[in-house]
């Protein structure tokens, strides 16, 4: 006798439990700490806010634990807390040319007014494993020494003067920049919805579509104008104020790219930019976007649209991995109903075959 | 009844949020099978488990609604279960598996088999709302092409279907011409259930989250599925009947009970199956009612 399987709140229930459970792991070790998370995974802790696009380092630790070390379900949970949020103010636009930078780099100039700072990176490591870490270690202290007193103007801006680069040219006065978490993606959509999708997107699928753009995918010759990596300060100007004041300092990356222009009709030969911003420290992530960002302003400079990685519908429609995640995964969920369509159908034509067949060997 | 948690607006979305929703909605039921963009929000469940359908439904459910929610046509599916207790948490409204009891319903891939009513709105969760993406993938030519009624491109498909099968081979999402005029993906229900939406006096809703496209059939509204003269449309059949209730009219699901080819054909709609089998209806597999329950 059949009976029809239940998926019932009780299973739904334990499975909960369950999950519970393994993320907690042996009981015998010490549960990890949000602070640790925090402090020790910073790096998984600011592609979560990159690309939950929430600044928030405590609720983006706090959910890599709750999803077990997952950053795209961090991610998932991040968003789903950020969209109930209201929206209190815009701030300005932040400046990142008076950035307190803790790394900033330049492959296009031996030396920059302000210098190149290395800074914390990976760059130069070999890659072997610390087996001093298994056991715990406190490394000794870096070296440290005084900001200097000189400012620190963007790479671009020391091209700029010369010409040799387009100007970045400022939104018209009283434009609002668009907002995906509040007006649908439309084709074609502007720049600033581009960078916007761009910097929510997934970094991996991001950092494939600069990669093929660079294998010849697309005709992005990028030159790593700068990057930099640091502390900027938010401000708003508060209605009853009529003046900005700082609410707040986030840690961004920033990268601008600059690419290669013959020249066209209406424009001279000149550098063109592309342009890379995040959350946290991800240069990976804010090199990609630069690549992708220069790669998508094809029509721009009358280049032809030939690869995927220059195709606004193809590459904006995809980036966001919460969105791929969860259409992907839901095939799990049961499609019985669809297969048996399917299965109605299958049956129909291997008959309708069948016959055939069998009256041409009669003939 | 659970009492709504606190912390939430009632049924989740903040008001200004189900006001935009409102309006996408009262747009698409002025243009009848047109998607209209809508700024989703991300919902507390993935993309593709129905967020659409839950923004639809929140922006639309009142605290004296009763609410079902069916997957398959079963209200006891692990995702029905989900969504039915999302808003019992959230809204704390009744909910109900009879569909004649039901004022909102939402649904996945199904139509009950009851005949809906005036009283009554339908809530379809819909994953992929155009129904061009497969003959051209780019937005910006398939609203065009909506625009203009330009619709060669599908007939053609389906002709193809017919030149190649001898037959148009599409089972589930089999599309639609919406009071004349546009041409709609019905969501993933299997064509068998079209025809329940040609004049439905029901208002039916049709909420694509991660697309972000509100759509809409408003009751009584003509609904048409696409064929051709000497090809008209037609619906699956089967030649046995429901193995619990026996119905002859309803849409089975193959059931494997053994893996020596055993098989049994039972109603997707469950309490389609439930109330037949309440009156007194049986199926060749059936218990006598009551002492199984499903």
């Amino acid at each position: 006798m059949y009976v029809a399987v239940k998926g019932g709140e009780a299973a739904i229930d334990n499975a909960h439990a369950l999950l519970a459970e393994a993320r907690r792991g042996d009981p015998a070790v010490p549960d990890l700490t949000v602070a640790q998370i925090r402090e020790q995974m910073t790096l998984a802790v600011d592609r979560v806010m990159a690309e939950g696009s929430l600044y928030d380092p405590d609720l983006a630790a706090l959910a890599l634990k709750q999803a077990r070390g997952d950053a795209v379900e961090a991610i998932f949970l991040v968003r789903a807390f950020r969209t109930t949020l209201p929206r209190l103010a815009h701030s300005l636009p932040v400046e990142t040319g008076e950035m307190r930078a803790k790394r900033r780099i330049s492959a296009t100039f031996k030396d920059i007014p302000g210098g190149q700072i290395l800074g914390p990176t990976f760059d130069y490591t070999h890659r072997l494993l610390d087996f001093a870490l298994l056991d715990g270690e406190t490394p000794p202290a870096a070296a440290s020494a005084a900001a200097g007193p000189e400012a620190m103007p963007r790479v671009v801006d020391i091209l700029g003067r010369e010409g040799l680069i387009e100007a970045d040219r400022p939104a018209p006065e009283g434009a609002e920049a668009g907002d995906l978490t509040r007006a649908p993606l439309e084709f074609p959509a502007g720049r600033d919805v581009r960078l916007q999708n761009l910097a929510r997107g997934d970094e991996g699928f991001v950092l494939g579509l600069a990669y093929s753009s660079q294998r010849g995918f697309g005709s992005t010759h990028p030159f790593a104008g700068e990057i930099r990596v640091g502390t900027v300060e938010v401000e708003i100007v508060p209605e009853e104020l009529g003046f900005p004041i700082v609410v707040g300092r986030v840690e961004l990356t920033e990268c601008q790219m600059i690419s290669q222009f013959k020249g066209s009709k209406t424009q001279p030969p000149q550098f063109t930019r592309g342009y890379g911003l995040t959350f946290g420290h991800n240069e990976r992530k804010a090199m990609a976007m630069a690549i992708v960002d220069r790669s998508l302003r094809a029509d721009e400079f009358d280049e032809e649209r030939r690869y995927p990685a220059q195709d606004e519908e193809f590459v904006l429609g995809h980036t966001d991995n919460v969105e791929a995640s969860g259409f992907l995964q839901h095939l799990k969920l049961p499609h019985y109903v669809d297969f048996q369509g399917e299965l109605v159908n299958i049956r129909a034509l291997r008959r309708a075959t069948q016959s055939a067949r069998k009256q041409e060997t009669a003939e | 009844m659970n009492a709504p948690d606190t912390g939430y607006n009632f049924a989740y979305l903040d008001e200004q949020t189900k006001r935009m929703i409102r309006r996408a909605i009262l747009k698409a039921v002025a243009v009848p099978g047109y998607q209209v963009p809508f700024a989703g929000r991300e919902m507390p469940l993935p993309y593709g488990w129905g967020t659409g359908g839950i923004q639809v439904t929140a922006a639309v459910i009142g605290a004296d609604d009763t609410l079902k929610v069916i997957d398959q046509g079963a209200d006891d599916t692990t995702n029905a279960v989900s969504i039915r207790r999302f808003f019992q948490r959230t809204a704390g409204v009744a909910t109900t598996t009879e569909t004649e009891k039901a004022t909102l319903i939402q649904t996945r891939h199904r139509i009950p088999e009851a005949r809906l009513g005036e009283h009554q709105i339908l809530v379809y969760q819909v994953p992929i709302p155009e129904p061009l993406r497969w003959m051209e993938a780019r937005e910006s030519e398939t609203r065009k092409m909506h625009a203009l009624a330009e619709y060669g491109v599908m007939h053609v498909r389906l002709y193809e279907d017919i030149a190649h099968m001898g037959r148009i081979v599409k089972s589930y999402d089999y599309p639609v011409r919406v009071n004349g005029r546009y041409i709609m993906a019905p969501s993933p229900i299997p064509k068998f259930d079209n025809p329940k939406m040609d004049r439905m006096p029901a208002l039916q809703l049709f909420g694509a989250g991660r697309e972000k496209r509100i759509y809409a059939v408003p009751p009584y509204t003509r609904v048409e599925s696409l064929d051709f003269e000497d090809h008209p449309f037609e619906i699956q059949t089967w030649s046995e009947g429901c193995a619990l209730c026996g119905a002859t009219d309803s849409y089975l699901d193959e059931v494997v009970t053994d893996d020596r080819g055993g098989r049994m054909m039972v109603c997707s709609d469950t309490d389609h199956c439930d109330k037949r089998r309440a009156a007194g209806h049986s199926g060749p597999m059936a218990a006598p009612y009551g002492e199984t329950p499903r």
